[in-house]
């Protein structure tokens, strides 16, 4: 039927005059004359118009970027695509009633199974918004287990992420005390952390690879010096294709952003944040959790669980007020882990591993230049320290089409005329000369 | 019964693949210490077109809006327009580096500023922040604004009421924040004014409300309420999870409100992805600008730069600037439809609600007042006397191929079934709807007991989840090499 036919039928069934009779319930003291925007537009032109604003952006996709900090630009295979873009999956919601929602389920039953292999821990949600918030929900974690007043924090975290944590930190009346990183290794500083001790630290947040760029080795001493205390790990978790995985040392909570599986940069969001923590710990967990079961006729099920922590049972008792996730994204993720599989996705991390190694190294061999600056073992992300100010040789960098690194003495004033170089299977040997050529030009 | 959901037997990705030991294949060795390298990975390793087809037979056991009624109260299952989706996989959207020289990003930061600009006409309010990641990361941001606006002028507040039909979001959020919440009961299904002169003090730090209510009742004494709460000294915040009913009627700022957070992909196209991505911008009046999150986007001269230096500001509370994805979408939806599309889209959504409701009436009971804006709620009692819950009935709609409404929900209507049509579907489409209630109270009650048939899995045993905790692969392997589950 057509739609004002539909209107008006509705209408006269209601047995009203119009569709104003419906709204006489809204005081006249409060309406509007309705909206001062512009008028509507035909599809075709709301392509032509949204190209007309986008186009002036210059994608770091589209230059030679070495852009990293927390949001990286790495390969997504096609049939990421084509799984998330099931309108099926698309178009539903949070799967209340699982019955009809086995397949959002199961997929995000099978993004907390890879993320429960590569992280090592026993339980992982299906998802929070990114890790800057995934962190903050882990110090309110922390704090249900442990009580007390502080949080522990290693310099070495990304500013954005540590800026989102405080905030998070506010709310709970917690501290963030910062603890140093070692200047040589970049690494966390564990006389610092010892001395920051106490008995109202709830626990500890560093990241693998730290923002800086250094994996850390000191493990176990963390782990001791924390004694009783939460230990929580950020990791990037395509390093955990092949570096040992923060659960089998010792973490009590791991986070991180799963945007490196299949997820655009789009301008930083959205992306998709991982959580993760031991067993003992799970139902003080923030977010949804999938789990298996079995229908009437005993076939395999899967369905919400442990619903009883969250906001629309528990209100404010709730661990927390998260409802809407990333869930699409989980999605995303486990169809790209599936993709590249286990050989693939050990094949591309390697490919990160060993452009970091080369291209640092030729960095470094240039006049002017020291990288990484940290002595450490790094993933695919390095500081590079050079002998006139990082901005200027970003400015330049920009002139010639290329995304330098990002500046980091703006939040770290120590690490005078530093910049943080990220670079991923997306580039060849070309785009590093290319690179370098550009750097040998600005010295 | 014209519906049967797709049944595939899909194992699991993990299923059968073995744990590798490696170290052998790749010369991870040469390029990490020993201590750190990973000693295996249990991964699949399928071609691709086994993923494919495990994907789009997965896809094919769940139900979204594209495939039918989606009623789902509060949530707002609409159709959303294709060429909404089609745009965030530009390359001049998905290309984006969140830390680019913002000469290189022009466009998207025009965009947000003009996103900004559309939703403090549409709120009536005079500043936004597109930061946060979802509605209730939206009130999370709020109640910190409340917070830094209160501590401002050295006031200890430490109450936030809201009446007992608000979404478990806003309870949550506010404790969050380290504030204790207060519910206040309801009168006739409407905020007890009286009830909340009694309740509000000096303790109060802000009122949460969403007007038209859960009910889908507009609050019709929302001014007084504003007054009351205000001369309080306390702060009034909108939670817009039901602004969709009200566009280009009236807004949150016409109605005093001094905070109030969007929901982009209940309201302006965003398909809600089975769970997310969402955004949930906050607005709010002048005064309260200084708190919001920074970086704010400002333009000189003609350009669009990020300015962090706002001293004032609660800080982050994420990551860059938002779900851009998700933005970009509400950008296009609310071009797309202009000001005049907005206020019929919610002139339609009130329009299939009331006749719903006025077709449903007779079939459930339902409490309250009649008339009722995007959405109603109705009581599913009558089930009782059947030896029925609202669970059965909300199961047996499934096989009839239309999703459940949202069940229990608000907590004070008994037997809650809470129904939001939207403004997308057909009279046709409604009237499918309710000859298929009409049918399902007419049978008998034991096929309710047992519903659903004709879904890809039939009745599911949540408590056997709970108790079996089975939350991965890892964890299914394990159990089983204990010994099996419980039954």
């Amino acid at each position: 039927m057509e739609r004002s036919k539909c209107s008006a039928q509705m209408i006269a069934e209601l047995g009203i005059d119009s569709i104003d009779s419906l709204f006489e319930d809204i005081p006249q003291e409060i309406r509007i004359p309705g909206l001062k925007l512009p008028a509507g537009m035909s599809e075709l032109e709301l392509i032509r118009e949204m190209e007309r604003v986008l186009s002036v952006n210059q994608p770091a996709s589209r230059w030679l970027s070495f852009l990293g900090a927390g949001v990286y630009h790495h390969f997504i295979p096609a049939a990421v695509k084509t799984a998330i873009s099931r309108s099926e999956f698309i178009t539903s919601y949070t799967p209340y009633q699982s019955e009809i929602s086995q397949g959002m389920l199961q997929a995000q039953f099978e993004y907390q199974s890879f993320m429960v292999e590569l992280t090592g821990v026993d339980y992982m949600n299906c998802s929070v918004y990114d890790a800057s918030t995934a962190i903050g929900e882990a110090v309110l974690m922390g704090h249900r287990i442990v009580g007390g007043k502080k949080f522990l924090m290693s310099r070495s975290v990304s500013p954005e992420r540590k800026e989102v944590a405080r905030l998070y930190a506010r709310g709970a009346d917690i501290e963030i005390v910062e603890v140093a990183y070692a200047p040589e290794t970049g690494q966390v500083d564990l006389s610092d952390l010892e001395s920051k001790m106490s008995n109202d630290v709830i626990g500890f947040y560093f990241e693998t690879p730290n923002f800086l760029g250094p994996l850390e080795t000191g493990w176990k001493g963390i782990r001791d010096v924390l004694g009783e205390k939460m230990m929580v790990v950020g990791v990037n978790p395509l390093a955990l294709a092949l570096v040992k995985p923060p659960g089998e040392m010792g973490a009590d909570i791991v986070v991180g952003d799963a945007q490196v599986f299949g997820v655009p940069m789009s301008y930083g969001g959205p992306s998709i944040g991982i959580f993760g923590c031991k067993s003992n710990h799970v139902r003080k967990m923030p977010g949804r959790l999938i789990g298996m079961t079995e229908d009437a006729e005993g076939k395999r099920s899967f369905c919400m669980t442990l619903q009883t922590r969250e906001q629309h049972i528990r209100r404010s008792k709730a661990t927390s007020n998260i409802c809407t996730n990333e869930a699409l994204l989980a999605v995303a993720v486990a169809a790209h882990l599936a993709v590249l599989g286990r050989a693939g996705l050990r094949r591309t991390a390697l490919k990160n591993l060993e452009n970091m190694r080369s291209l640092s190294k030729r960095i470094d061999a240039i006049d002017g230049f020291d990288a990484p600056v940290f002595d450490a073992p790094h993933f695919n992300e390095f500081a590079v320290r050079s002998s006139i100010p990082a901005e200027s040789i970003r400015k330049n960098l920009l002139d010639k089409r290329i995304h330098g690194g990002v500046s980091l003495d703006r939040w770290f004033p120590e690490l005078k005329n530093c910049a943080l170089y990220a670079t991923t299977e997306m580039h060849s040997q070309t785009d590093h000369d290319r690179l370098l050529a550009a750097l040998e030009g600005v010295r | 019964m014209r519906y049967h959901q797709a049944v595939h037997d899909v194992p699991l990705l993990m299923e059968g693949c073995d744990s590798v030991e490696q170290g052998d294949d790749l010369n991870v060795r040469d390029l990490l210490p020993d201590e750190l390298v990973r000693s295996s990975l249990k991964l699949p390793d399928l071609p691709e077109r086994e993923v494919v087809k495990h994907f789009v037979n997965l896809s094919q056991m769940n139900f979204g809006v594209d495939n039918g009624l989606y009623p789902l109260g509060s949530c707002t299952m609409k159709y959303n327009p294709k060429v909404c989706d089609e745009i965030v996989w530009w390359e001049t959207v998905a290309g984006l580096h969140p830390l680019q020289d913002t000469g290189t990003t022009q466009g998207a930061l025009a965009l947000m500023h003009g996103l900004e600009q559309m939703l403090c006409e549409i709120g009536g309010v005079d500043a936004v922040t597109l930061q946060p990641a979802a509605g209730a990361h939206g009130e999370y941001t709020g109640m910190h604004i409340v917070r830094a606006h209160h501590e401002s002028t050295g006031e200890d507040r430490n109450e936030v009421i809201l009446p007992d039909t608000a979404h478990g979001t806003n309870p949550a959020s506010a404790a969050m924040v380290g504030y204790d919440v207060l519910d206040l009961p309801s009168k006739d299904g409407c905020v007890d004014v009286e009830a909340l002169k009694a309740t509000i003090s000096d303790d109060t730090a802000a009122f949460m409300l969403t007007n038209p209510n859960t009910l889908g009742l507009f609050e019709k004494d929302v001014t007084e309420i504003a007054r009351i709460v205000h001369e309080s000294g306390a702060l009034l915040y909108y939670d817009g999870a039901n602004l969709n009913a009200i566009m280009g009627k009236t807004s949150p700022g016409a109605m005093d409100f001094d905070i109030v957070h969007f929901n982009p992909h209940k309201t302006f196209a965003t398909p809600h992805g089975g769970g997310g991505p969402g955004a949930g911008p906050v607005g709010v009046k002048a005064f309260l600008e200084e708190y919001l999150p920074v970086p704010r986007i400002v333009k000189k001269d003609g350009v669009y730069r990020l300015d962090h230096d706002r001293p004032k500001s609660i800080g982050k509370v994420r990551a860059f600037y938002g779900n851009f994805g998700v933005l970009v979408r509400a950008y296009a939806y609310i071009l797309m439809l202009g000001g005049d599309g907005l206020e019929r889209a919610s002139e339609g959504a009130v329009l299939n609600s009331n006749y719903l409701k006025e077709k449903l009436k007779g079939i459930f009971d339902m409490p309250y007042g009649d008339l009722r804006k995007h959405e109603f709620v109705l009581s599913g009692k009558p089930l009782r006397q059947k030896g029925l819950r609202t669970t059965d009935f909300a199961k047996r709609l499934l096989d009839y191929g239309f999703h459940a409404p949202t069940i229990y929900f608000p907590l004070i209507v008994d037997e809650a079934l809470m129904i939001e049509p939207t403004e997308t579907e057909t009279k046709d489409t409604l009237d499918a709807f309710v000859e298929a209630c009409r049918m399902i109270m007419a049978e008998d009650p034991e096929i309710l007991k047992g519903a659903p048939y004709n879904t890809a899995r039939r009745r599911i045993d949540e408590a056997k989840a709970a108790r079996d905790m089975i939350l991965s692969w890892n964890a299914y392997e394990k159990k089983m090499a204990d010994g099996a589950g419980s039954r």
